[in-house]
């Protein structure tokens, strides 16, 4: 007698990889990052990444309700947990809780779920939910803390969390006495005074290269950078066309300028740039598909933000930097589509 | 340019080369190798399903109740070199019945079901024994007869192959024995137990074909093998048989993915290996050639591995075409108690049977039979994140997930050009894929939709060239009818006038006459 069978389509293996899965990794390795960051600057970070995370998955089951999809396997995949880590990690520490809940908003419900969702959308939603806060709310997103070895008061967890809740310091505390210029603010601020960059440079903010602190957070972001390199979560190309092309056309530009010009290392030890090579411009959605279309959008997205650096309205241009190139990114795959075999 | 290439492939396997993505997979292999080969005892039925291979359904040439001795002819499309069917054993047709057919879409066709006599009494066989000085068009004719197609999975007519290689003039034969599919070792333990017959039929096909040399390509971690063949080829006295040993990584088996390894040159897009001088035929199927000619025995029976965790004690059988799987499971111990899919081909092209009462092909090259555990429950599919990973195993350098967007969206003219048709369906994009999307399914999809456009435009154009013909042919005849019309207006014209100059003259000699009067 036969026996019958359940069909099913081929290949006839468990899947080894899922979308969550890859997630996962990233969140992973953003960890290392993260602990750095609370090292030097304190528990905001923390709150600031569960605020943004709450809002996200409260927006993200929002949109999937409005839309009829599958609430529990879409939230299941991580995707709005990563996009309002990196977007936490972007914003002051200390910044009101409103902020976060406008960033998600405009991340997940305009940047994600108003394009199509999960992998339709043309634009990186943490950047675009950062762009607008950024741009809504400059003196706000001003408010940066010094590392903690050279604050005047380090503020504890409670101090943080009424900060945050309350959006003023508590009583004693200040901005203008525990706050401080960002590493790029200070050089921007200076050039503007008309000083050098070494000048800029004596402020104690700064560290070996970039920013006293962020430089190992920086360094911390690359080690978890590095593992999603090895796990081939990420490829190689963004990472190193983006801190390629602004080591190049820093050095460049520091040879030609020196005055005005820091070493191409503290290029890329400020800001957001590695965080940005590893973590933001990688994003698979919003990126370019083909090897040779990552180089170009790589470098694309290092110059940029050496350009804005320099020349525009803010100082730091990552964020700007990666939108205008998931721009260019469905021309730049158009035109470096590889050669099919044997054509 | 064509010669350039070809001069290059003749350097096939001296250097070895790669081709692009492809993935390393854990081979699964021994298990299925460690029994030597055994033979499939008669069943009570066979099913010989009348469609083997892509194309149409052939026609049977016998009758219920006809009796037929092993290897006559049951089956047949008229059509050189394809659908040729033989009876597996001797015995009578009992009916021509619609049966499942083994087919990946699950549906039936037409079998003869033979119930066998016991004798196993073979036809009249004509071995064509001096094959040496024969001619190698008669060596093609019967390779035609004989109903070989290629035994590697693709079951392509070996004689579509052989005439078209003999046309076109190659240099290279090559012999496939790149097994890369995990699970899969039929061609491994053919390639251990009977190297000579293999070597018998490189020699012959490169008569047939008119070849130089022929390439015999394996896999490095096939142990024995290598030593196997080597001393065949030695005793065989033959110098123009070379053995080369290429890296485990799938889909090297495939056809354009093994000549690159050994060629360095890429086949033509659309275009096949005599592209190049090459001819690549599976090594079971040489082996097949060898019985066709030596023996004169058409093609009955090949190897299938009967593997995987859900059967007993794995292992590989030869068994002749149109016995019931069951019959393969049963005499490798049967299931397992967690055996859960049955799966016809390897784990990654093969497909899964809804039943072991599907009769065993010419394209079975084995019987995988998985459990709940080896599966796993389908994922849920997830909207695709373009993170490229199927790109990057892609061994066509197509991009898989683009060409998913365009079938989705039926923009098929994009995913033509996009080279879809490019595809071998070899499902190293799927089996990265993090989002579970079905993209081999999509592609087979896509395929269909764009050959069925293709035809209905072919068909357009036949239409259109008809009635631009019938067109033209009427703008003619009105033509050629107002010409004529012109021509007896014309003509009656001068008939008139030719009437008034004979009245004229008549009346002129009268006048004469009567003056002379």
């Amino acid at each position: 007698m036969s026996r019958k069978f359940a069909t099913g389509g081929a290949p006839h293996f468990p899947p080894h990889t899922s979308v969550a899965g890859v997630m996962q990794q990233l969140l992973l390795a953003l960890a290392p990052g993260i602990v750095a960051y609370i090292w030097f600057f304190g528990p905001g970070i923390l709150i600031q990444i569960l605020l943004a995370v709450t809002f996200a998955l409260g927006f993200e089951a929002l949109m999937l309700t409005a839309r009829k999809q599958p609430i529990r396997l879409f939230l299941g995949d991580w995707s709005a947990v990563v996009t309002a880590v990196l977007f936490a990690l972007c914003v002051p520490p200390l910044a009101p809780w409103w902020i976060a809940l406008i960033g998600m908003l405009f991340a997940i419900v305009l940047a994600k779920h108003l394009y199509g969702g999960l992998g339709q959308n043309l634009f990186n939603p943490a950047m675009v939910g950062y762009v607008v806060v950024l741009i809504s709310f400059p003196q706000v997103m001003a408010l940066w803390l010094p590392p903690s070895s050279i604050a005047s008061h380090s503020l504890s967890i409670g101090e943080t969390l009424t900060t945050i809740f309350s959006g003023s310091l508590p009583a004693p505390l200040s901005w203008d006495a525990i706050s401080e210029a960002t590493p790029l603010d200070a050089i921007r601020a200076s050039l503007a005074a008309g000083n050098m960059v070494s000048e800029a440079r004596l402020s104690p903010v700064f560290g070996d290269f970039g920013g006293l602190g962020w430089e190992w957070i920086a360094n911390f972001y690359a080690l978890g950078g590095l593992w999603l390199l090895w796990r081939r979560v990420i490829s190689w190309h963004v990472p190193v066309m983006m801190i390629g092309s602004v080591a190049v056309l820093g050095l460049v530009s520091y040879l030609a300028d020196p005055g005005s010009n820091p070493v191409p290392l503290q290029h890329i030890f400020s800001g957001a740039l590695v965080l940005g090579a590893f973590f933001i411009a990688t994003d698979p959605v919003t990126g370019c598909v083909s090897n040779r279309g990552r180089l170009i959008f790589g470098a694309g997205v290092g110059v940029l933000t050496l350009l804005i650096r320099r020349w525009g309205g803010y100082p730091d241009g990552v964020a700007f930097a990666v939108l205008l190139m998931n721009m260019a990114a469905p021309l730049i795959d158009r035109y470096t589509r590889p050669r099919i075999s044997g054509q | 340019m064509r010669n350039e290439r070809l001069e290059q492939a003749r350097n096939a396997g001296q250097h070895l080369h790669h081709f692009h993505g492809g993935l390393r997979l854990r081979h699964n292999k021994k298990i299925s190798c460690e029994l030597p080969l055994e033979q499939v005892p008669l069943p009570p039925r066979f099913y010989v399903p009348l469609l083997q291979h892509s194309g149409q359904e052939a026609k049977a040439t016998v009758v219920t109740g006809e009796k037929v001795l092993k290897g006559d002819r049951i089956g047949y499309l008229g059509e050189a070199g394809r659908g040729c069917i033989h009876a597996p054993t001797s015995g009578t047709v009992k009916a021509l019945a619609r049966r499942p057919i083994s087919h990946p879409s699950g549906m039936n066709g037409l079998c003869v079901v033979i119930e066998p006599d016991g004798l196993d009494q073979w036809k009249e066989l004509h071995p064509i024994t001096d094959w040496r000085k024969a001619d190698p068009s008669l060596l093609r004719q019967r390779i035609r007869e004989s109903g070989i197609v290629g035994l590697g999975g693709a079951v392509f007519p070996t004689a579509v192959k052989v005439d078209e290689a003999s046309e076109r003039g190659i240099h290279t034969l090559i012999l496939n024995g790149v097994e890369c599919e995990p699970y899969i070792s039929c061609d491994e333990m053919l390639m251990r137990e009977q190297p000579d017959s293999i070597i018998l039929g490189a020699r012959i096909l490169q008569r047939a074909v008119g070849a130089d040399r022929t390439v015999i390509a394996i896999e490095d971690q096939m142990g024995a093998v290598s030593s196997a063949l080597k001393e065949s080829v030695t005793r065989s006295g033959a110098s123009d048989i070379e053995i080369v040993k290429v890296a485990t990584i799938y889909p090297e088996g495939g056809e354009k993915q093994l000549i690159q390894v050994l060629t360095g040159l890429e086949v033509p897009s659309g275009g096949r290996p005599s592209d190049l001088g090459l001819l690549c035929q599976n090594v079971a199927t040489a082996t097949a050639v060898a019985r066709a000619i030596a023996e004169g025995k058409p093609l009955i029976e090949r190897i299938v591995t009967v593997t995987g965790s859900g059967i007993s004690r794995p292992r590989n059988l030869v068994a002749r075409i149109g016995v019931p799987i069951e019959n393969l499971v049963d005499q490798c111990g049967g299931y397992t108690k967690d055996a859960a899919r049955l799966i016809l081909g390897g784990a990654m092209m093969g497909y899964a049977l809804g039943s072991d009462g599907n009769p065993v092909i010419k394209a079975a090259n084995c019987v995988l039979v998985l459990t709940e555990f080896d599966i796993r429950t389908p994922q849920p599919e997830m909207p695709c994140i373009r993170c490229g990973e199927c790109a990057r195993v892609c061994p066509a350098l197509l991009l898989p997930q683009q060409l998913h967007w365009q079938i989705s969206n039926q923009q098929w003219d994009d995913a033509g050009e996009y080279g879809l048709t490019d595809c071998i369906e070899c499902g190293c994009c799927d089996f990265v894929c993090p989002s579970h999307i079905p993209l081999v399914e999509w592609f087979r999809f896509g395929k269909a939709e764009i050959s069925s456009i293709a035809s209905e435009r072919a068909q357009a154009g036949v239409a259109r060239q008809k009635y631009e013909a019938r067109e033209a042919r009427l703008t003619r005849e009105k033509a050629e009818r107002r010409r004529r019309m012109e021509e007896k207006k014309h003509a009656l014209r001068d008939d008139a006038q030719r009437k008034k100059k004979i009245a004229e003259a008549i009346s002129r000699a009268r006048s004469r006459q009567d003056e002379e009067k």
